[in-house]
């Protein structure tokens, strides 16, 4: 069953079209990352769904039922807020209850509700305090216990983990995670951060300019960028993209990068039939950095493709070593072992895994192959 | 942990206006009479200042004939000159015994708060009440003029109170007294809110405790001049109460002002027309000094998005 | 400017402060001096002086002997009308504010920034321009010369302060707040009563301290819209000063005039705080 369903959907403040068009079909128990920029739109999806913002056109289905007319309190669901929007004046116990308050049910059952979200998120000790006595990540949990004792058919999560530090954020993420393995929810989180994405989502939709570029599993996104705004936004450092032109070669095509230079650069393709229609066209290649390694690398049993290129700069983190090089003379980001540390200036050969480009229609920005 | 949907109770559903009608009533009816009354109230006064109304409100037209009888009047002509004076004094002084106070009070001198307390205790307390000690306090044959002579210097004067030139004076120094705490309290917050990294940057760069007032801290503090003088004059132009405690408009009509102009044609000779005609007056002269205030701080908030 | 150092200069400023101070203090004190000197006394020297010997019978007078023109119950009767005027006034009109106050910030509706723009625009309309109006409303309604009169004009009128005063309080709460109480279930007057009331103590005392000050302190529409008996104690105190003008009685005025000033005074002492960021919030309007 779809838990939720949202069908040509679009929001206009004055002549302001913040969301166009967007239709999303999200299974029960899907794990829905909506990622994109600020501004994207993904906040003002998320509150629509909600009930907290009403859109211009459009459906919104949960479990099956039309909510559009519906009230926020209503439409059985719950959120965690970027802020936690804890209310201050309450103590975890009466934040967790509330809810139960407004819906009038009963205090015995209430009781048994809070122990139990109490213990799953391992917060018992924290009930008689206020939230202000509370750790960034104790707010944290505080707000999924408020929304999960509602037990709702849709939890929405709005840059939940955006105000807490680098460490905390980590550890949060992952327990998140944890809790929708264990409870089986169904869950629409809003971010910006494309790592939490990747690592929680069981389906990513990218947002860019009010509109869904992509709605697919992480591996399809990050493997398979619809478009050039996919492929620059999702990983980190983003995909590689140059101009190039593609040509023909007897066994089959061939991509020129910086065409007609001295250090010019042929990629043989295997396996891009679907580019055949663009051969003698300008394209845009692309390349993760993971995909540009050190001479010696072999991605598999077949021998990958060497090419000689300038260093420009190399930025060792410790777990591996970017350099900076220029393919073609157009610049781009390899990925190489941690203890590789070409010098700068000079030249160093490289290893491309050439299975792995993309090739993208310079007009429309798709993704050819 | 029950489902929301299931735990409504089964009451017949209303319409959503029905339900939500006690807080769009609750909303509405005090924003809406609070309102209603300003614009419909201004709308009215202004009305019956172009009308031949006397006694009571009447219909018809005299055009602006109210308006040259209240400004030909000699009243109201001293009430104005009173108030141009008044106004300009009182702001200027006040204003500048405001910052004196508050540069005082910001050298980190013991027992801030009581003196501070004490510069701010006449604001609580009423113009009526301020008026009549004052006029104690400045009745030559009551106050400072008798006990200076009863301590022997019997040449001493200090009679402004009944001198037709002086009187006005009073009401300044009276003024002062009472509000000049305000322009402190807000000199003083802007002076603590003056970032004490560029207080120290100064220092380093060599500059006294004189220079990093001049050219620092008291540059920084000139929205803070305008805030505190707009309102200041917006207190001058409708003060009343005090007028009435200390002089009454007196000695004859020496310190005659605005309001107590508006209050003795609309009340005591009953001629609504012209007392409306007075006090739409008034608002011109506020206007005069608030579209002026609020085009400087449109302007600057402008300015302030933009940076 | 921190300057620690004992130096000339700081003499000089302690000096200066101290005289100052000490100007701001006399009227207070030689009100306070005179309210125990008998009326005697006074005629025979100034009003400035030290009492020979301490007199409270001028308080007793004030208060209940009193004449103030025809009548002589002394100003208790006024000051039991300003507080039959004041407290119901603070109390409905910083209610009423707070709510409006919220629903301005918190809950958008559709004309909200219109309305609220004319409401603030009564901080600045003078009031000359509402007393005939007034009169007439108060006369249809049968209102003139009553206190009850008083209490719905200034509950009107407080409202543009007190609007003001919660909605620049309101706004800084954020509005996932209000939004996460939505989908918990909860209404317009639920979320006001359970979280955004438990978070205005401070704004609450502000606006009670100010409405009662400025209420109390209030003296055109007494004097305009009530006569004799039914005058607050600022009309009261414009009246005794007529009253007592061939016959000077200083004394005994000088303990009326303490006698009123007093629970405003009370309350700045005790709510000084409080009473300075009312002053302040009401001057970035």
């Amino acid at each position: 069953m779809a838990a939720l369903s949202i069908r040509a959907l679009s929001k206009r403040y004055a002549n302001l079209e913040v969301l166009k068009d967007i239709a999303l079909d999200i299974e029960s128990g899907e794990f829905t990352v909506l990622v994109g920029p600020s501004g994207c739109g993904k906040s003002t999806l998320l509150n629509i769904v909600a009930g907290l913002d009403r859109p211009s056109a459009g459906t919104i289905e949960i479990g099956g039922r039309v909510v559009n007319d519906v009230a926020p309190k209503d439409r059985d669901i719950a959120m965690v807020f970027q802020s936690y929007a804890l209310y201050p004046s309450m103590t975890v116990r009466q934040n967790i209850t509330f809810g139960m308050e407004c819906r009038h049910v009963p205090k015995a059952e209430q009781d048994a509700a809070v122990g139990h979200v109490a213990k799953l998120l391992q917060i018992e000790p924290l009930l008689g305090r206020k939230p202000s006595q509370l750790s960034g990540g104790q707010r944290q949990r505080v707000a999924m216990g408020r929304a999960l004792v509602r037990n709702p058919l849709l939890f929405l999560f709005d840059e939940p983990l955006s105000n807490l530090d680098a460490k905390l954020r980590v550890e949060m993420r992952m327990e998140i995670k944890r809790l929708h393995q264990r409870i089986g929810a169904t869950i629409v989180y809003v971010t910006h951060d494309q790592i939490e994405a990747m690592t929680m989502a069981t389906r990513i939709a990218v947002m860019h300019q009010g509109s869904v570029q992509q709605f697919a599993d992480p591996d399809t996104v990050y493997r398979y960028p619809a478009n050039l705004f996919v492929a620059r936004f999702m990983g980190s450092p983003p995909m590689n993209t140059m101009p190039a032109r593609l040509e023909a070669e007897n066994d089959g095509p061939v991509v020129v990068i910086g065409a007609g230079r001295p250090d010019e650069l042929r990629l043989r393709l295997r396996g891009y039939d679907a580019a055949a229609p663009f051969v003698g066209r300008k394209v845009v290649f692309g390349i993760r950095p993971e995909c540009i390694a050190e001479g010696s690398r072999t991605f598999s049993s077949e021998a990958p493709v060497l090419v000689e290129a300038p260093v420009e700069l190399v930025e060792p983190t410790g777990a591996e070593t970017m350099v900076l090089l220029r393919l073609g003379g157009e610049p781009a980001m390899a990925r190489v072992s941690p203890d590789i540390r070409p010098a700068p200036g000079t030249s160093a050969a490289f290893a491309l895994d050439t299975r792995r480009i993309c090739l993208f229609d310079p007009e429309t920005e798709r993704l050819i192959a | 942990m029950s489902n929301a949907a299931t735990m409504r109770p089964g009451r017949p559903a209303l319409p959503e206006w029905v339900r939500r009608l006690p807080e769009y009533l609750t909303i509405w009816v005090p924003l809406l009479l609070s309102a209603a009354h300003l614009v419909s109230f201004s709308l009215w006064t202004i009305w019956i200042s172009f009308t031949p109304s006397t006694l009571v409100p009447v219909a018809g037209w005299v055009g602006l004939r109210n308006y040259t009888a209240v400004t030909a009047s000699r009243n109201w002509q001293i009430a104005f000159d009173n108030l141009l004076l008044f106004g300009s004094a009182f702001v200027l002084l006040s204003a500048a015994t405001g910052l004196i106070l508050a540069i005082l009070l910001d050298q980190r001198i013991r027992g801030e708060n009581v003196l501070r307390s004490i510069f701010l205790y006449p604001l609580a307390v009423s113009f009526v009440v301020t008026g009549t000690v004052w006029s104690w306090l400045l009745n030559p044959g009551l106050g400072i003029q008798k006990l200076v002579h009863d301590l022997g210097w019997t040449s001493f004067k200090f009679d402004w109170l009944i001198d037709r030139d002086m009187a006005i004076w009073t009401i300044v120094i009276a003024a002062i007294w009472q509000s000049c705490g305000f322009a402190m309290a807000l000199f003083l917050a802007g002076l603590r809110s003056v970032d004490p990294d560029i207080i120290k940057a100064a220092q380093i760069d060599g500059a006294g405790p004189v220079r990093t007032y001049r050219r620092i801290i008291l540059p920084s503090l000139w929205p803070i001049t305008v805030t505190v003088v707009v309102i200041q004059l917006q207190f001058a132009i409708s003060t009343f109460d005090l007028v009435r405690a200390l002089t009454n408009g007196g000695p004859g009509i020496a310190t005659q002002l605005p309001a107590l102009v508006v209050y003795d044609l609309m009340f005591q000779r009953s001629l609504l027309g012209r007392g409306a005609a007075a006090a739409v007056l008034m608002l011109l002269i506020l206007l005069a000094v608030l579209l002026p205030y609020a085009a400087w701080r449109y302007i600057q908030r402008r300015r302030g998005a933009h940076a | 400017m921190p300057d620690r150092s004992f130096a000339p200069t700081r003499i000089l400023i302690y000096l200066a402060v101290f005289l100052i101070a000490a100007a701001w203090l006399a009227p207070l004190v030689v009100v306070v001096l005179n309210s125990l000197r008998t009326n005697e006394e006074i005629a025979q020297g100034s009003m400035i002086g030290w009492p020979q010997h301490l007199s409270w019978s001028n308080y007793a007078a004030a208060w209940s002997g009193f004449c103030v023109a025809e009548t002589c119950a002394g100003i208790r009767p006024y000051m039991l009308n300003s507080a039959l005027v004041t407290i119901p006034a603070t109390i409905f009109s910083t209610l009423l504010g707070a709510i409006a106050g919220y629903a301005v910030s918190l809950w958008r509706f559709r004309g909200d920034n219109w309305i609220y723009g004319i409401v603030t625009l009564g901080l600045f309309l003078p009031q000359q321009m509402r007393l005939l109006p007034w009169t007439i409303v108060l006369r249809d309604i049968g209102l003139i010369n009553t206190l009850t009169g008083l209490v719905l004009i200034h509950t009107i009128q407080g409202l543009s302060f007190t609007t003001l005063f919660c909605r620049n309080y309101y706004v800084a709460i954020p509005h996932e707040l209000i939004r996460a109480a939505r989908i918990d279930g909860a209404g317009f007057f639920r979320i006001f009563w359970r979280i955004i009331l438990p978070l205005s103590g401070p704004i609450l005392i502000v606006t009670v301290i100010w409405q009662f000050t400025h209420i109390w302190n209030e003296f055109l529409y007494g004097v305009t819209f009530t006569t004799g008996q039914q005058q607050p104690v600022t009309a009261a105190l414009i009246a005794l000063s007529a009253a007592v003008a061939d016959i000077p009685q200083h004394g005994v005025q000088s303990a009326a005039v303490i006698i009123a000033a007093l629970p405003t005074l009370l309350i700045y002492l005790l709510g000084g705080k409080y009473f300075v960021r009312g002053l302040t919030a009401g001057a970035v309007k």
